[in-house]
């Protein structure tokens, strides 16, 4: 099986998803052009080398629909030639994607591909595609489908993290990404996203605030419990965990990643393909792997689908310098470190969505990027990225720095 | 000629109305859908008819279904092939489809009560009226039954007040007044009740449109349709979980409902009705529509009529009751017989505990006065037949005493004697006690005969139960006033002999008993509780023992110790209630201090301090182990009584045990429950169990025997 190699990681800033965001004024199909762009122009690349383009987006509907991946790979001026698709695993999409690209070098079905990913939520909002897991009555019975902050709520429960350590571990991240920032740490990666004059419409991550405390968290009322009371979904969660008594309702908005707009690309190629191109890889896919878990807690995933991807690396826990997961909710990276026995040292370092937000469809690639970046200015050798996802997924990359 | 319904002409319009012979109300019968069939072929056929107007020969329009009907076809559905039991559901539904779509215009004109299929097919009328009478009720109740509107009920009612305001009619068989139905567009005009017929006619004469809103190019669902309709789409998920919150997937007729309005919704009204009868042929190949049908309603409509009263014995209504204690029970049953007419003397030690008494019954009929729902008038005349009293005498010529004093067979056998002393010697006497044998408290009796147990449950006014029970001397007499008298108060009686704790208490004690075994095993008791709700009790077992109060099952526990001596045999929950009464000072939810903890200012919780003195097995059941063993041991002390002659009929059993103490509804009842399950399979069950977890789930000889003949409780 051949290699494949990561050559760039290129992302956009991150604007709050609200129609006041920065970002709301860009279309989707603007922000993957411009992430398409960024990657062919700053490696000097001839794009009519793509093999495929492959984009995450979780909203795959109005405007981000219609295969968006091949839209945006035309609308960058991408030769004709260079096709697309779109994947959705929740809010894996963006890592899937990449996984995808690479698949296709691995298998030797491809030589030079683009994994990322796209969401405008401030556009498309979340649950713009419906499904029948949640609207179908005979669906959301069978799986017990419930929101997924309750899922949240449930792991904080059932592992007894108290609202004192999900809330401290979301001021940590906003420290570490004000931190991080302040460091220039994301520069080589961040595309400042323009207008159609080409003037900077946003160029750092707008949604962070770097002065939150545990007093201003204390403040905030949770998010999940009024919702799980009201329409019946905290029963619905007890009938599937019934050894709870009562769900301990930690999350809120202030603890859980927040709602913004972004894109990601990551080059993919073999090792070939960068001699031809003159470009440096400077990472080597080792591994990655999904898996599926138990759908109504939703959010247990990444350690699961972690040490799956682990073993297909014939690698242990100890092996990996650098864990980078998605926030989506405190309780799942918290748990995620107590399952892997992880130190809070090495995981997220620069801070994490909880700080500087999720944008579906995008994220798992941009904290791959994140990875990199971080191995690289570190020198540190492996990384291993995961995300939880809806519906009861997770999906882990393992790479390895390469001089 | 068609015999349920009437066929005449006026000029050019039918007029169908529905007059089943012999009966008080119309009901769908076979008959009446042949009949039906028959007349509409009939207006569609004949072209110098124009239209028809459909409408009823008696006080009500059709009261729905002949259950009985039902019942058969659930019978015949379980062996038949599936395709026949579905055209067979098809039946009535694909006939008002024809009615609706053959080009004639069809007027219901609605004089009365509409329910069910009655509904229904008004519904596929093309124009409806109804009398401007707030006492009309339009509904669609089959969910009561486990079953649902398969006539085009969840179809229509939706395409005319939209999929969210539809829904609860639908899921929980609601019924509407004619203004509300007119306000949400399920029926046309409301008019005086002499100009029903002439307005129907006119409709039919002059406007006449034969096509249904649904059946329309430009049909616009109301409030929005379809799986990407975010308001739609937000009634399904909130309504689907909200829903399961209230059945925890016990009852599948509302699950049933939901899934066919959400799939029936989004496609034409013919694909839509073949949806709506394939969830309505799911439905009665499962035991729980029949399990409710028999239980539920015909056999507690038999027990209100009386099955169980010695017809050689005259009736006589009670015109006059003594009440004996004005405590929480004694002041219930004085304030039911009151409002049944019935002058209510009213005694206890002191005058003010008799007013006490009195007072209780002053604050419910306020508030029903306040809420408007009791006139001033008939509230005072109410209240008007209660003495309250401390002197015997104003026990002359009661028909009826009931004791309600302290559970003390001295006290009883005090005031038996003081009431007999004054009362006609014709009048019944009767304890009110829970636990105590009446054979015992009769000996204090100088006339045995007419001495019998009627026993309440608590709050009196709301609970529908009342457990006669039959001491071993009590006579033919007592018992059919006794039953009289629990027809006079509109409760449903169950007859029963006499024992420990006769049936209901005894059977419902298992209960909270078992739920504590099972914390002594080292069970989660948030597990247990959980269970006991998903096995569809009303309330977990916990939260039962604490309102019961652990005081009182140690005190019964007591008791019967004390009067079986050597003979009784130690429950594992006897020590734990020892434990809490006297060691850990937790009496019960009233001492706020129980299984459960009772913040001021929050929810309850269990009583953290239970993991240290139950400590947790490494090995936890599945949650359908918990709920088959609290289900599973209640039915087997109940097949105990039934073999001991407690009990006499399956059908006290069953309705005892779902109106006493709310064993889990759907099942249609404990005994219900064993014939579902198949007698031999739960026998077999329960070895498994009784090896598990003690000799108190193994099945009496009764039930083994019955699963060797292949016998069942109820045929069918």
């Amino acid at each position: 099986m051949a290699d494949a190699y990561i050559y760039d990681h290129v992302r956009t800033p991150r604007g709050r998803g609200k129609n006041t965001g920065s970002l709301h004024e860009i279309t989707p199909i603007s922000l993957l052009t411009q992430v398409l762009q960024a990657l062919r122009d700053r490696n000097e690349m001839d794009a009519g080398l793509v093999d495929d383009v492959v984009s995450g987006v979780v909203s795959p509907v109005g405007e981000q629909g219609s295969v968006i991946a091949r839209t945006a790979a035309l609308m960058a001026d991408y030769p004709e030639h260079v096709p697309g698709f779109q994947v959705d695993r929740f809010c894996a999409s963006g890592l899937v994607a990449v996984n995808l690209a690479a698949a296709k070098v691995m298998s030797g079905q491809a030589e030079l591909t683009v994994g990322g990913g796209v969401e405008s939520m401030s556009r498309v909002p979340m649950g713009s595609d419906g499904g029948a897991w949640m609207t179908d009555p005979s669906v959301a019975k069978k799986l017990n489908f419930v929101p997924q902050g309750i899922g949240a709520d449930l792991i904080a429960t059932l592992h007894g993290f108290s609202r004192e350590d999900v809330d401290s571990f979301a001021v940590e991240s906003q420290r570490r990404a004000k931190k991080a920032w302040d460091d220039g740490r994301f520069k080589n990666s961040i595309v400042p996203v323009k207008d159609i004059l080409g003037m900077t419409v946003l160029d750092h991550d707008e949604f962070m605030r770097p002065e939150t405390t545990m007093q201003s968290l204390a403040a905030l009322k949770p998010s999940f419990a009024e919702q799980g009371e009201m329409y019946g979904f905290t029963s619905v969660a007890l009938m599937r965990y019934p050894e709870v008594e009562r769900i301990n309702h930690v999350h809120h908005a202030g603890n859980s990643s927040g709602i913004v707009d972004g894109a990601a690309a990551v080059l993919v190629g073999s090792k070939s393909i960068g001699k031809k191109l003159n470009l440096k890889p400077r990472a080597r896919i080792r591994a990655f792997a999904d898996i599926g878990s138990e759908p109504t807690i939703m959010l247990t995933g990444p350690s699961y689908a972690a040490e799956k991807a682990l073993k297909r690396a014939g690698m242990t826990a100890k092996d990996i310098d650098l864990w980078e997961i998605n926030e989506a909710f405190a309780s799942v990276v918290l748990l995620f470190m107590e399952m892997l026995n992880i130190d809070h040292k090495d995981l997220n370092v620069n801070g994490g969505a909880i700080a500087m937000g999720h944008p579906l469809g995008a994220t798992g690639a941009m904290i791959l990027g994140t990875a990199l970046d971080e191995l690289e200015r570190t020198g540190k050798g492996t990384a291993l990225v995961t995300l939880c996802i809806g519906g009861g997924m997770g999906t882990a990359t393992i790479i390895e720095r390469v001089n | 000629m068609t015999k349920t319904i009437k066929f005449d002409l006026d000029g050019d319009i039918a007029v169908l109305t529905i007059d089943l012979p012999g009966k008080s109300m119309n009901v769908i019968t076979e008959e009446m859908m042949q009949d039906l069939e028959t007349l509409i072929g009939k207006v569609i056929g004949d072209s110098a008819i124009k239209g028809a107007v459909i409408t009823s020969g008696k006080p009500a329009f059709v009261a729905g279904a002949d259950l009985s009907m039902m019942s058969a076809m659930s019978a015949m559905a379980k062996t038949a092939p599936i395709e026949e039991t579905f055209k067979f559901v098809l039946i009535l539904s694909n006939l008002l489809r024809r009615m609706e779509t053959s080009g004639k215009p069809f007027a219901a004109a609605i004089n009365g009560l509409a329910m069910g299929g009655g509904l229904e097919i008004c519904l596929a009328c093309h124009y409806r009226v109804v009398a401007d009478d707030p006492k009309i009720q339009l509904g669609l109740p089959e969910v009561k039954v486990g079953l649902l509107p398969g006539a085009g009920g969840t179809q229509r009612l939706p395409r005319l007040m939209g999929v969210q305001a539809a829904l609860p009619y639908l899921l929980q068989g609601r019924s509407m007044s004619p203004q509300e139905a007119a306000g949400f567009g399920v029926v046309h005009k409301v008019v005086a009740k002499d100009a029903l017929l002439a307005e129907a006619k006119r409709w039919v004469r002059e406007e006449g449109n034969a096509v249904q809103p649904w059946d329309q190019k430009n049909f616009k669902f109301p409030g929005g349709s379809g799986a990407m309709n975010v308001k739609v789409v937000q009634t399904f998920m909130a309504g689907e979980a909200m829903l399961r919150k209230e059945t925890k997937d016990n009852y599948p007729a509302p699950q049933a409902i939901m899934n066919a309005v959400y799939e029936g919704h989004q496609v034409p009204m013919d694909a839509a009705l073949r949806i709506e009868c394939r969830y309505f042929t799911t439905l009665i190949l499962r035991p729980e529509s029949t399990n409710m049908i028999r239980t539920l309603f015909l056999n507690k409509q038999s027990a209100d009529k009386l099955v169980r009263r010695p017809k050689n014995v005259a009736k006589a209504e009670i015109k006059k009751l003594g009440v004996l204690g004005a405590g929480m029970m004694g002041a219930g049953i004085a304030y039911v017989s009151a409002m049944a007419g019935m002058e209510v003397a009213l005694l206890d030690m002191t005058q003010e505990a008799a007013s006490k008494g009195k007072a209780y019954s002053v604050g419910l009929l306020e508030k029903d006065v306040r809420r408007g729902k009791l006139s001033r008038e008939k509230a005072d005349a109410a209240l008007n037949r209660i003495t309250p009293t401390t002197d015997y005498a104003q026990l002359a010529g009661c028909d009826l005493i009931i004791e309600a004093v302290f559970e003390d067979a001295k006290i009883k056998a005090d005031v038996t004697a003081k009431t007999e002393a004054v009362m006609p010697k014709s009048a019944i006497f009767a304890s009110n006690t829970s636990t105590l044998p009446i054979t015992e408290l009769a000996k204090a009796s100088k006339r045995p005969a007419q001495f019998i147990g009627i026993h309440f449950f608590s709050p009196v006014e709301k609970m529908p139960l009342v457990e006669i029970i039959m001491g071993k001397k009590t006579g033919e007499e007592a018992l059919a006033r006794a039953l009289d008298y629990v027809a006079q108060i509109r409760k449903t009686p169950i007859v029963v002999n006499d024992s420990r704790g006769f049936y209901t208490s005894r059977c419902f004690g298992t209960y909270p008993s078992e739920a504590i075994a099972m914390l002594k095993e080292g069970i989660n008791p948030a597990l247990i509780e959980n269970a006991g709700v998903m096995a569809g009790m009303p309330v977990g077992p916990f939260a039962v023992a604490d309102e019961v109060s652990i005081e009182l099952m140690y005190k019964v526990m007591k008791a019967t110790r004390a009067a079986v001596g050597d003979k009784y045999q130690e429950q594992p929950a006897d020590s734990v209630a020892v434990d809490f009464v006297e060691k850990f000072g937790r009496l019960g939810k009233k001492a706020k201090k129980g299984f459960y903890e009772y913040p001021e200012d929050g929810k309850k919780y269990l009583w953290p301090e239970l993991a240290k003195h139950f400590p947790r097995a490494d090995n936890q059941p599945t949650v359908e182990e918990v709920k088959k063993r609290l289900l599973y041991r209640q039915a087997v002390e109940v097949a105990r009584c039934y073999e001991e002659g407690v009990l006499t009929a399956p059908e006290d059993a069953d309705i005892g045990a779902i109106f006493g103490w709310g064993f889990a509804p759907y099942t249609g009842g404990p005994l219900s429950m064993i014939d579902t399950v198949g007698v031999a399979a739960f026998v077999k069950e329960t070895e498994r169990m009784a090896r598990a977890y003690g000799a108190r789930y193994r099945s009496p000889k009764l039930l083994r025997d019955m699963a060797k003949e292949g016998r069942t409780f109820y045929a069918g």
